[in-house]
């Protein structure tokens, strides 16, 4: 069932064309009708083709790196998760990020206001305004939550893998209860934003986001290539893994941080955005087998083309109007991930 | 390079697994652990590997305390084979293999890392299934693939120099092999001695233990209970303070002069 090796290989070169040739189709198309052609139309400062150019640059383009990064992060930190927890339906919000995140931006989208506006005046505006202090509260929110699970499951210097499990559970059941208090208080405006948050959008992305994002996922790509050997030797369990010469301990440390340092900024920028954590990895390991070191690059590629195809679907499937991009990863994944679900079910059944 | 236990105790929940084990295991030799269920024999394993931080006492690799090892110089220096391992990833037969010498020996090329691994497939008795995956092995080759994955780990180590391989610990190596197959497997854990490695083994097989190994540790409850030569070793005595057997039950083979257990009249009838 699985390809031999040479084949996959080269299944994951032919991805990276796929990517360029989705995020030319997503430049192209839009409410506004312009298309990539703009961009070598030579044109004067104040003409129409400057504008276009402008929609290109400033609106389409960052919605596009955001879309493939947030994907990429997303996929691969599912994949991270996965291997981890060596359950194939593990998901990157398990270490408490995700719900981290929606609690802290709840937080901050429905009591943030008022004390905003105490502060307001001078430098301390510009960088508390709404537009930062969302995504920064969501940042803390999440680094917290993942912190505090660590903690939670880790005694005499070991954490245990299914305390996490647990614990996550627990965590984002309790951080779902007081959203919904927040939920409860807020007004009108707090209420609608925050719903959208929920339902994930790239509408907000701009480059200087992005390159706030940028630090953060350079970080967790940096540890992420680190951990493709020693997550396939856990695959074996812990007590192999560990006869085998693996730190495995420092290994469930650096998964976790890599995890949370792709997770929490893009959650935090982009909203919750379910299923390409659970599915893009599950779909790449039906190709590549479970080697991590194929696996991690697959779901990058393959997360990042899945989220840009479902946001330009987003964006033209009810033209003018921008349906948030998690309804339509929710309304594409669901399906898969029941599909996925009955075939593991199958497999586990007959082995 | 020896592998010494000193008043090593492992203690869980005020309940002592292990108390007191001092132990010296020689490169060349092959050590049988024997014991009832329950007796501390997996523990006392699991300790001599380091896989469990003994509570008292010290374990030496030569002259350096095991928790002082780097864990790769650990990993060249002893590799364990656990009483069962589950395989549920899909690798191949070969790529679990090569696995075992990732970090005991971090520098060696993917080509010889699998060649090697091949090598060692066949020597388990599995080259025909190389390129299949490991999901539906049965029990019997299971155990071997990890046999073959920790035998990797060691000799990966020192391939293509001539130093001595580490210590080979297998716990229960045989008991899901057919009687060829336990002798395949003895024959290999002998080979490994006679390579300059150090061998130890829990077995549950008395004749096996005594036909086998140069050295028998037996654990009671916990403690060494007596430790030395088959033939010193293995008495009347201590099958029936141990083992509960009936005087008379153990024998010495009249051609080689090893102790033996002939159990076929304990069977109700
Ligand atoms: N983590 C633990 N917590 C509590 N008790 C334990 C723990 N590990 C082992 N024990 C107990 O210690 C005893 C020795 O266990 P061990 O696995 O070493 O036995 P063994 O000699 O290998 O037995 P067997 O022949 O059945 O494999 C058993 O009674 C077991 O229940
Ligand atoms: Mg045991």
């Amino acid at each position: 069932m699985i390809m031999a090796r040479r084949h996959v290989v080269l299944f994951l070169c032919a991805l990276l064309p796929l990517l360029i040739l989705v995020m030319a189709v997503s430049l192209n198309v839009g409410a506004t009708g312009i298309h990539l052609t703009a961009l070598w139309q030579s044109g004067a400062e104040q003409t129409d083709s400057f504008a276009d150019r402008v929609v290109l640059t400033q609106i389409r383009g960052p919605r596009v790196v955001m879309a493939g990064l947030t994907g990429a992060a997303l996929a691969v930190a599912g994949a991270i998760m996965q291997g981890l927890f060596r359950n194939p339906l593990a998901d990157p919000g398990l270490i408490g990020v995700s719900s981290g995140a929606a609690l802290a931006t709840a937080c901050m989208i429905v009591l943030g206001g008022a004390w905003l506006n105490l502060g307001a005046g001078g430098l301390q505006a510009e960088i508390m305004s709404t537009a930062w202090a969302v995504p920064v509260a969501g940042m803390l929110g999440s680094f917290v939550a993942a912190c505090l699970l660590y903690m939670f499951a880790t005694r005499g210097g070991a954490t245990s893998v299914s305390m996490i499990l647990l614990a996550g559970v627990a965590f984002s059941a309790f951080s779902g209860a007081l959203t919904g208090i927040l939920i409860f208080r807020a007004n009108d405006t707090a209420l609608r934003d925050l719903t959208f948050w929920t339902m994930g959008s790239f509408a907000g992305a701009t480059w200087s986001r992005i390159g706030l994002l940028c630090p953060f996922l350079l970080v967790a790509t940096w540890v992420t290539v680190r951990l493709a050997l020693p997550l396939n030797a856990l695959l074996l369990g812990e007590s192999d893994a560990r006869l085998m010469g693996y730190p495995v301990e420092r290994i469930k440390r650096l998964a976790m941080f890599s995890v949370a340092c792709a997770v929490g900024p893009t959650v935090s920028f982009v909203g919750a955005i379910g299923f390409v954590g659970v599915v893009v990895p599950h779909l790449v390991r039906l190709i590549t087998g479970p080697d991590h070191r194929l696996v991690l690059p697959g779901s990058a590629l393959l997360g990042a083309i899945l989220l840009i195809a479902a946001d330009t679907l987003a964006r033209i499937i009810a033209m003018p109007a921008d349906v948030p991009v998690g309804i339509v990863t929710a309304v594409l994944g669901t399906p898969l991930f029941v599909w996925l679900l009955t075939r593991t079910h199958d497999r586990e059944r007959l082995a | 390079m020896k592998l010494c236990l000193q008043n090593v105790g492992w203690r869980v929940r005020d309940k002592d697994i292990v108390q007191g084990a001092s132990l010296d295991f020689e490169p060349g030799q092959m050590t049988a652990i024997v014991g009832p269920n329950g007796a501390g024999k997996s523990t006392l394993l699991r300790l001599a590997s380091g896989l469990l931080r003994a509570t008292s006492g010290d374990v030496w690799l030569g002259d350096a305390s095991i928790t002082t090892l780097s864990s790769a110089q650990l990993a060249a220096g002893r590799a364990m084979l656990m009483q069962d391992s589950p395989l549920r990833a899909q690798f191949t037969l070969r790529e679990l293999v090569a696995m075992g010498g990732q970090i005991s020996a971090p520098f060696m090329s993917t080509s010889v890392r699998l060649e090697l691994a091949g090598l060692l497939l066949e020597r388990v008795g599995l080259a025909a299934f190389a390129e299949r995956d490991v999901m539906g092995l049965s029990g019997g080759e299971r155990q071997r693939v990890h046999l073959a994955r920790v035998l990797m780990q060691l000799e990966a180590a020192v391939h293509g120099t001539d130093r001595a391989p580490g210590f080979l610990l297998l716990d229960e190596p045989i008991s899901a092999q057919d009687l060829s197959r336990q002798h395949l497997v003895l024959n290999l854990a002998r080979a490994h001695a006679s390579g300059g490695g150090g061998v130890v083994l829990v077995i549950h097989d008395l004749n096996w233990a005594a036909a086998c190994a140069d050295h028998i540790v037996v654990m009671h409850e916990g403690t060494i209970y007596a430790q030395g030569p088959p033939e010193q070793v293995l008495t009347n005595a201590l099958a029936n303070r141990v083992f509960g057997l009936e005087e008379g039950r153990v024998r010495i083979h009249a051609a080689t002069g090893k102790p033996y257990v002939l159990p076929h009249d304990m069977i109700c009838p």
